[in-house]
């Protein structure tokens, strides 16, 4: 067979470009993190918002620099999704710039018959890869035997066998990008006979490197981007295939049918099975409790009460930790610098904005966490399986609770998930309705008012009050957006028909590796982008809130200054009365002041009011700002926030502020208002119509002043 | 022993068929990339507590379809275990 083999050699590059390809649930991201570990980095390939995961490494002992390249999870080369067509392209398209020297192809070797489908389409591109075949632990526990020589022969291209749990494994996948690697020369299946002449003519057209990518190019003509080589071809190429004797249906069921044919074969002979029907013992028995049709969905709402009390009951030592500290940083900040303008700023502001905010890290690190590992051992896809039929009466999608439950951490990369859902309808009905999940940025102001109005007293054991509500709060989230969808179900228009083909993948305890890369990424992400955000509204704040119009700051002071002032009030009295007068007429104040109106039936006070109009652009920025705002208006550095809203009183009746009515407000209003820039501009970029966002942010608004004006009525 | 002319969505937890055809050319072409392929041998694993979506045994996985979509593929049924 050697001479149906080309040969490349890597061991002489100083850098080498590598791609992971392989189906989803194969592996490949726990691959991906094995060799690349905490050097790797998150973007997006251009133009299209397709998360890039990509990480340097020194191989061969530094002598060798290489990127991998981690591409979106596909079972086919089928350009069917944004995903999909993002990883054809890579490979196809020598011109494209990650384009890899090498692919590794990794295939889950306990299903070996389904993967090597997108194995036997890329090894047709005739590009230089490794197969790595994964889950080789799983294979031996089932009793199975894999002929990896054997199969190496057959497929004409280099197979490692590897388990991500097995260290030893990856060195010998290290090891084999350096060795000759063959490239194989001929057809998986005779792809010529399946369209002759097309393939012929249009080879010439495009300058194709194999039969395959010409057939690629002819079924998906559409879709596939012009490449700089055939520009000038490009009429030819478009009457070429605009020809409606095409028939592309029965050109790719073709394919698939004949390429399986040759799969089988080559299974057949490197594989010894113990059974031609997998029972897969432990899976099954799992799935029997999981998918029950009664315990299943109790099992899934004690899970998600799990994951509620312990965001609450867990995240707040290291909680009261990082306010203790911060607490201790500002007052040593305060008595150590010189008093001062900036000594101000960088107390009042910077620090009291930083603490609100990095408060709330552990909270966000246990929900990502959760989620990553729900998604991880294979749960997610049997809530979506057992949720189906019900989804589907709202309008929605099994998958759609994917998406749902990841915008309790984050709307964004929830959005971006939708695109597993195939039917336009239920996945703009998925992309409006998410943003109703309570997001982490929302935890934040959740936990400072629950911790303001509701008493910390258990109910029993483990359970509390607090997470209760906190648990209630991600209900209503819930609710509404179920109540949208179904709304929205009789606005849109189905486009074409629903479906839901979905792998179950084999549950597989969570690699731990992977959920702590993700704790890290999130959080490293959550603390720059929203850190930066809110550190700069933090400045702007204290500037608004400590400067006025004229010179009012001045003759407030000068108020206090007079002898009848200096018997009346103690200095601290004094100084509380002045920073509080101040912050009234400073600019801050006069913004508060002015939308008080309109907010005032909300039970919002003008401070308050500052909060909402800073976290417009993002939740998150309300702690911060109500951080600035009691700082400003509170010279006492010792007390943490909670302590300093907790003791705060409304200046006519003398009540606290934050009532219990106050509180339910302001939670129902953070709920359900659209106060993310982020979701709404990806929104528009999966939607691509400004219609949509535009009508997500007005009807999500309107719902929150409503619920919120309701709230505060009844309960006041 | 095989009896022909079922589809998918019509048998029971637990049994075995071989797949013959498809009558939606767009649906087989989803379900023959996932594995489905004519002369395949299938069992019904799981149904949905609602009694739709169905999870069968494929290709050497699981695989979750709608009960619509499960019957637009046509088996023979396998009345002998194998």
């Amino acid at each position: 067979m050697k001479e149906n083999q080309s040969f490349v050699d890597f061991s002489e590059k100083t850098s080498l470009k590598i791609a992971l390809v392989g189906n989803p649930n194969s592996g490949k991201s726990t691959l991906f993190n094995a060799l690349t570990g905490l050097n790797q980095k998150t973007g997006n390939f251009p133009g299209v918002t397709v998360d890039k995961k990509s990480g340097f490494v020194k191989l061969k002992e530094g002598q060798i620099l290489a990127e991998f390249i981690d591409l979106p999870g596909t079972y086919s080369l089928y350009p069917k999704s944004i995903d999909e067509t993002v990883a054809f392209e890579v490979l196809c398209n020598p011109n494209n710039e990650f384009h890899p020297d090498l692919t590794i192809i990794v295939a889950d070797a306990s299903n070996l018959k389904r993967n090597l489908f997108l194995v036997s389409q890329i090894i047709d591109l005739r590009i230089p890869v490794i197969l790595a075949l994964n889950m080789m632990d799983l294979v031996e526990k089932e009793g199975d035997v894999i002929d990896i020589i054997r199969l190496s022969e057959k497929l004409g291209v280099k197979v490692v066998g590897v388990s991500a749990r097995n260290k030893g494994s990856l060195d010998v996948l290290k090891q084999a990008l350096f060795e000759p690697l063959p490239v194989r020369q001929y057809d998986f299946i005779n792809i010529k006979k399946l369209a002759p002449e097309l393939i012929e003519k249009l080879s010439a057209l495009i300058n194709a490197n194999s039969d395959f990518e010409a057939f690629q190019f002819i079924n998906n003509f559409p879709q596939i981007s012009f490449d700089n080589n055939n520009i000038d071809n490009k009429e030819k190429i478009v009457t070429l295939l605009s020809s409606p004797l095409i028939d592309r249906n029965k050109l790719q069921s073709e394919e698939t049918v004949e390429r399986y044919k040759v799969i089988n074969r080559i299974v057949g002979e490197c594989r010894i099975q113990k059974s031609a029907i997998k029972t897969k013992s432990f899976s099954n028995k799992l799935d029997s409790f999981l998918t029950h049709r009664v315990g299943g969905y109790i099992i899934f709402l004690i899970i998600l009460f799990f994951i509620f009390q312990t965001i609450f009951f867990l995240s707040s030592y290291p909680m009261q930790w990082i306010e203790t500290l911060f607490v201790s940083f500002s007052n040593i900040a305060a008595q150590n610098l010189p008093q001062g303008e900036l000594t101000n700023l960088f107390v009042n502001g910077i620090l009291a904005g930083l603490g609100g905010i990095i408060v709330f890290v552990p909270q966000i690190a246990f929900l990502f966490a959760f989620i990553a590992i729900l998604e991880d051992t294979g749960y997610m896809a049997r809530v979506s399986f057992i949720l189906d039929k019900l989804m589907r009466k709202f309008g929605l999608n099994g998958r759609s609770v994917i998406p749902l439950i990841s915008g309790m951490a984050c709307a964004i990369p929830a959005i971006m998930s939708t695109r597993t859902i195939s039917s336009w309808k239920e996945r703009m009905i998925t992309i409006l309705t998410t943003p109703l999940m309570s997001c982490s940025a929302r935890l934040p102001v959740y936990t400072l008012m629950i911790s303001l109005i509701i008493p910390n007293d258990k109910i029993t054991g483990f359970f509390n009050y607090q997470g209760l509500i906190l648990m209630s709060l991600y209900m209503i989230g819930f609710i509404a957006a179920m109540a949208a969808a179904l709304v929205l179900q009789k606005i849109l228009k189905a486009r074409e028909k629903s479906y839901f083909i979905m792998e179950l993948p084999v549950y597989r305890s969570p690699q731990w590796r992977t959920v702590g890369l993700t704790i890290f990424d999130k959080v490293k992400s959550f603390l720059i982008d929203a850190g930066k955000i809110i550190l700069a509204i933090s400045v702007l704040l204290w500037f608004l809130s400590s400067h006025a119009p004229g010179n009012k700051i001045q003759i407030i002071e000068k108020k206090y200054e007079t002898a009848d002032m200096l018997k009346k009030y103690n200095d601290a009295e004094r100084k509380l009365k002045i920073s509080s007068e101040q912050l009234e007429v400073s600019y801050a104040g006069i913004i508060g002041k002015f939308i008080e109106p309109a907010i005032s039936p909300l039970g919002f006070d003008w401070k308050i009011g500052i909060a909402l109009v800073t976290s417009f652009a993002a939740r998150e920025v309300f702690v911060g700002t109500m951080a600035t705002i009691y700082s400003v208006g509170n010279s006492d550095n010792t007390q943490t926030l909670r302590e300093k809203m907790y003791l705060e009183k409304n200046s006519s009746t003398g009540l606290p502020t934050f009532s219990v009515a106050v509180g339910f407000s302001l939670m129902i209003f953070y709920a359900f208002a659209m106060q993310c820039m982020s979701t709404l501009a990806v929104v528009y970029r999966e939607t691509k119509h400004w219609k949509w966002p535009a009508i997500q942010f007005l009807f999500m608004s309107a719902l929150a002043y409503i619920s919120s004006f309701l709230v505060y009525q009844l309960l006041k | 022993m095989e009896t022909a002319n079922k589809n998918l969505a019509q048998l029971k937890i637990g049994q075995l068929a071989i797949i013959d055809s498809f009558t939606d050319k767009l649906m087989a072409l989803k379900l023959l990339e996932m594995g489905c392929t004519p002369g395949e041998l299938v069992k019904i694993d799981r149904i949905a507590p609602l009694g739709d979506p169905i999870a069968i045994n494929v290709s050497g996985y699981m695989l979750c379809l709608r009960k619509a979509e499960a019957s637009t593929i046509l088996v023979s049924l396998l009345t002998t275990n194998i």
